[in-house]
């Protein structure tokens, strides 16, 4: 007798929830309960990742501290869209910092809460990329090296977008922005440049780095999760497409983030005191064009003829990725 | 103004800003037409007693499943199953079970006593059904839940017509054919057997009966001439079925040959085998692209030591020994003679060259026209007789149990509005509507899993005796086929929707598992519709 023992539910146990699946293996996105944690009528732009993210990340980590949060908002496209004075979105305390220092200010409130004895309370400090990788590079350093008791998210979508797609540090090689375009011998944002902040965040020894996209949730949330059971400075990049500086459609920002990781070129994996501890292999690899082609910002790739040198390229970057997070483990 | 230097408004929630004013495309809720359900010639909805079955619900799922066809036990063990062969998953991996969950639950339904719903209430009328076969049967019980009066005349001595005279019971044992028609019968349904009518008009008039429909069937073999020496044994299949179904033993000899290529050929070789033939060798004139048989069948023929030769005809049957004719397909697929012959030892032959309507009682119906051997009807599925229909092997349509069941279903649905003299109801959506493709799905969020192969009795096993060739699903096996169903077109409640809304304007509703867009707030950026598993959401231009 050929059979197979019921170990998955056959029916969506990659989704958001099931009927069928035991409540606690479901997400908290699948809860009614939920915080909501970025409530509607924000003014983000459709199918905007960062949104998504945002709620994402924020919601776990609210029930992970049963609702007991601060948040500290870098100057950005989450802060920008999220709260125009005087109305707000955000349904947790919230504080806008400048675009620099979120961390700095995240410390603050970690020590002020310590000081006046309000030790059940946890801190979360999150910026886009710019005011990560670039402009709060340097007190999130500090954040690191003091090992201050702050969760800090980067939502990293690739450059800066509410100022009008300039490219930041984490711009990825060939993509056109407003100040990288897509002209000459090599078209868009040059190779050899740009910051990877989740090796930089590890190679401070912090207690916890993670990477997370928008298309795995139960990965998502499990990585809050274990960011807020621990203490000390913690580090988690979240990718988040853009479907305005991406040029890609609003109904695609799942999918691009999933093409993302398949392909290898955002690789998901977790690291603590500066030791990758697991990754998470990809399932039906994809080249690098399938990710790079529905995106406008990488048009210049595919024209007639197509880049395939530098697509090669890309792919290589992926490759490399893959060996070094050991992505593609050999078949059992 | 009580407030802080610098600030002159009242903080506010960003609930006042309705983006949904933003939108160009909406998305809705749509119930797709799933492609099992599409090509169910019963007319089953498939996918809802999946979904009922995914979490246990197996009498609700039963239930579903009886709501077009009172005979699931059967149908899982002799439909050709064309659900699984449109199911998308099989695009996937491989096609869902459906043909072994139905008859998983059709076994459990007589394990457990269900029984089939009750009937409307009377509506005094009286319909003649012609033939207690899968059609006669299947129209009969869909006339009594509409609570018309029902008798069945039938002219062999037992009900299930091919059910019972045609298919072997090694793929369909007569304890479970007694059991379904036993359960339909109980509903209220007068049985005559041993009743063949001579003249339809006079047993209606006597009868009182307002209505009649004909499913008789085919039930004599179709004849060829072969020249054959006095001494050759030539036989037709069904009778060689029917006396074999009866518990007969017809002596067949060592080498059989049976000379077609349908589903009935299948059967007759294998059931030689079974009756102790050592070589049983079916002989067809074109080659296995074109033959009628289904796929499944001729595997489990192969698979028993069942040989074919393709691309032959036969020509003269002596004793012991046929000569055959080679044959070559011309460029239209017809095959022609070549003029070279070879000879082949044979004690036996078998003919199952397809089956004919017997006119007897046909002839007696005036204004009923007969072409090409069976009976013209029109899209009421009446004959030119008025108030008399017909339906199953009568009719020009495929031949097959899971035909003639549906052919029942629609009949009386007909014959309901005649009766009723009601206009006719729309045109039956499933002929318009457009089934489900692969690519409206996101199969992303479905596991792998292979097909749970049903166990089956070992080979040597199978052709020693009547066996039943196929086994049934456990419990656990059928829920995890059922589980496989990826719900085409329709909600199953993964939360995705829920989930994914950057704008949180999918709604959960408490207690159903089924949402509601909040369009309010929500902007038709379409990441729902794109990220829905079973292609449940739909994004239309929204009205200026």
């Amino acid at each position: 007798m050929t059979t197979q023992g019921v170990k998955y539910y056959q029916v969506g146990s990659r989704a958001v929830g099931n009927r069928l699946l035991d409540p606690a293996l479901r997400t908290e996105q699948a809860s009614l309960e939920r915080s909501n944690s970025l409530n509607s009528g924000h003014r983000a732009c459709q199918g905007c990742g960062e949104a998504l993210a945002a709620r994402y990340v924020v919601d776990a980590a609210m029930r992970a501290t049963n609702g007991r949060l601060v948040a500290v908002n870098a100057t950005g496209c989450l802060e920008v869209f999220s709260t125009p004075y005087p109305e707000s979105s955000w349904q947790l305390p919230w504080l806008h910092s400048l675009f620099a220092n979120a961390s700095s200010v995240a410390t603050g409130v970690a020590a002020a809460l310590k000081a006046t004895g309000q030790d059940d309370v946890r801190v979360l400090a999150q910026g886009g990329d710019g005011g990560t990788v670039d402009i709060g590079m340097a007190c999130l350093s500090g954040m690191f090296e003091r090992n201050d008791d702050v969760l800090y998210v980067c939502y990293d979508n690739e450059a800066y977008m509410n100022t009008g797609v300039q490219r930041s540090g984490a711009t990825p090689p060939a993509a056109r922005t407003a100040t990288t375009q897509a002209i000459g011998l090599e078209p868009g944002n040059p190779f050899g440049t740009g910051k990877d902040m989740p090796r930089i965040a590890m190679a401070h020894e912090i207690p916890y780095v993670a990477t997370a996209t928008v298309s795995e949730l139960h990965d998502l949330e499990a990585k809050v999760e274990r960011a807020m059971s621990m203490h000390g400075a913690r580090y988690l990049h979240v990718l988040v497409p853009c479907p305005l500086g991406w040029g890609s459609a609003p109904a695609d920002t799942v999918l691009l983030a999933r093409l993302a990781q398949r392909s290898g070129l955002f690789p998901l994996y977790e690291a603590e005191h500066g030791e990758v501890t697991s990754s998470v292999p990809i399932r039906g690899q994809v080249p690098v064009e399938e990710y790079l082609r529905p995106q406008k910002r990488y048009a210049h790739l595919f024209g007639d003829p197509p880049r395939t040198d530098i697509l090669s390229r890309l792919q290589t970057i992926a490759d490399r990725n893959i060996a070094r997070y050991g992505l593609l483990p050999e078949e059992a | 103004m009580d407030k802080p230097f610098a600030i002159t408004l009242d903080v506010k929630s960003s609930l006042a800003n309705h983006t949904g004013t933003w939108r160009s495309e909406r998305p809705v809720y749509v119930d797709g037409l799933p492609p099992c359900s599409h090509a169910c010639p019963a007319g089953e909805q498939i996918q809802a007693w999946l979904y009922a079955a995914e979490d246990g619900s197996y009498e609700t799922a039963w239930r579903q499943i009886v709501n077009d066809n009172p005979f699931p036990a059967i149908m899982g063990r002799v439909c050709y199953h064309p659900c699984e062969t449109a199911c998308n998953r099989g695009e996937l991996d491989t096609a869902v079970g459906i043909n072994s969950v139905e008859r998983f639950l059709g076994d459990e339904a007589i394990k457990q006593g269900w029984q089939l719903p009750a009937s409307a209430a009377t509506t005094g009328k009286r319909v003649l059904v012609v033939g207690a076969g899968p059609s006669g049967l299947s129209a009969a019980y869909h006339l009594r839940r509409l609570g018309h009066d029902v008798e069945i005349h039938e002219a062999a001595s037992q009900a299930g017509g091919m059910m019972r005279y045609g298919i072997p019971t090694f793929r369909l044992p007569r304890d479970i054919l007694d059991i379904e028609i036993a359960r339909l019968l109980e509903t209220g349904i007068t049985l005559r057997l041993d009743a063949r009518i001579a003249d339809l008009a006079e047993t209606m008039r006597t009868g009182h009966f307002d209505a009649a429909f004909l499913a008789v069937g085919a039930q004599l073999s179709h004849r060829a001439y072969i020249p054959a020496g006095q001494a050759a044994r030539i036989l037709d299949a069904l009778s060689v079925l029917s006396s074999a179904a009866d518990g007969e033993q017809p002596k067949l000899g060592r080498t059989v040959v049976v000379y077609g290529g349908g589903n009935t050929a299948m059967d007759a070789a294998r059931t030689a085998r079974r009756l102790g033939a050592e070589d049983a060798i079916v002989v067809y004139r074109r080659t296995q692209v074109q033959m009628p048989a289904d796929e499944l069948e001729l595997q489990e023929a192969l698979d028993e030591g069942v040989r074919v030769k393709w691309l032959r005809t036969i020509t003269q049957v002596d004793e012991g020994t046929l000569k055959l004719e080679k044959m070559q397909l011309d460029d239209n697929g017809v095959p022609q003679p070549t003029g070279e012959f070879e000879e082949l030892a044979a004690d036996a032959v078998v003919l199952a060259l397809g089956q004919d309507v017997d006119r007897a009682l046909l002839d007696t119906v005036p204004g009923i026209a007969i072409v090409d051997g069976v009976v013209q009807i029109d899209d009421a599925m009446m004959t030119g007789c008025d108030g008399v229909f017909a339906g199953g092997d009568v009719v020009p349509s495929t031949r097959s149990v899971t035909v003639g069941i549906g052919h029942g279903k629609r009949v009386a649905r007909h014959i309901d509005e005649w009766l009723r003299h009601t206009t006719a109801r729309p045109p039956n959506q499933l002929g318009t509507r457009t089934p489900v493709a692969f690519g409206q799905l996101n199969p992303w969020y479905f596991n792998d899993a292979p097909h749970a192969m049903r166990p089956r009795l070992d080979l040597a096993r199978r052709t020693a005796d009547f066996t039943e060739v196929v086994g049934g699903l456990d419990a656990e096996t059928a829920l995890y086929e059922a589980r496989r169903c990826m719900s085409c077109g329709n909600c199953f409640g993964c939360d995705n929707c829920f989930g994914v809304c950057p704008d949180n304007a999918v709604l959960k509703l408490v207690g159903a598992h089924s949402y509601a867009i909040d369009y309010d707030y929500c902007k038709g950026c379409g990441l729902c519709a794109a990220e829905c598993p079973s292609g449940a959401i739909e994004m239309e231009p929204e009205r200026s």
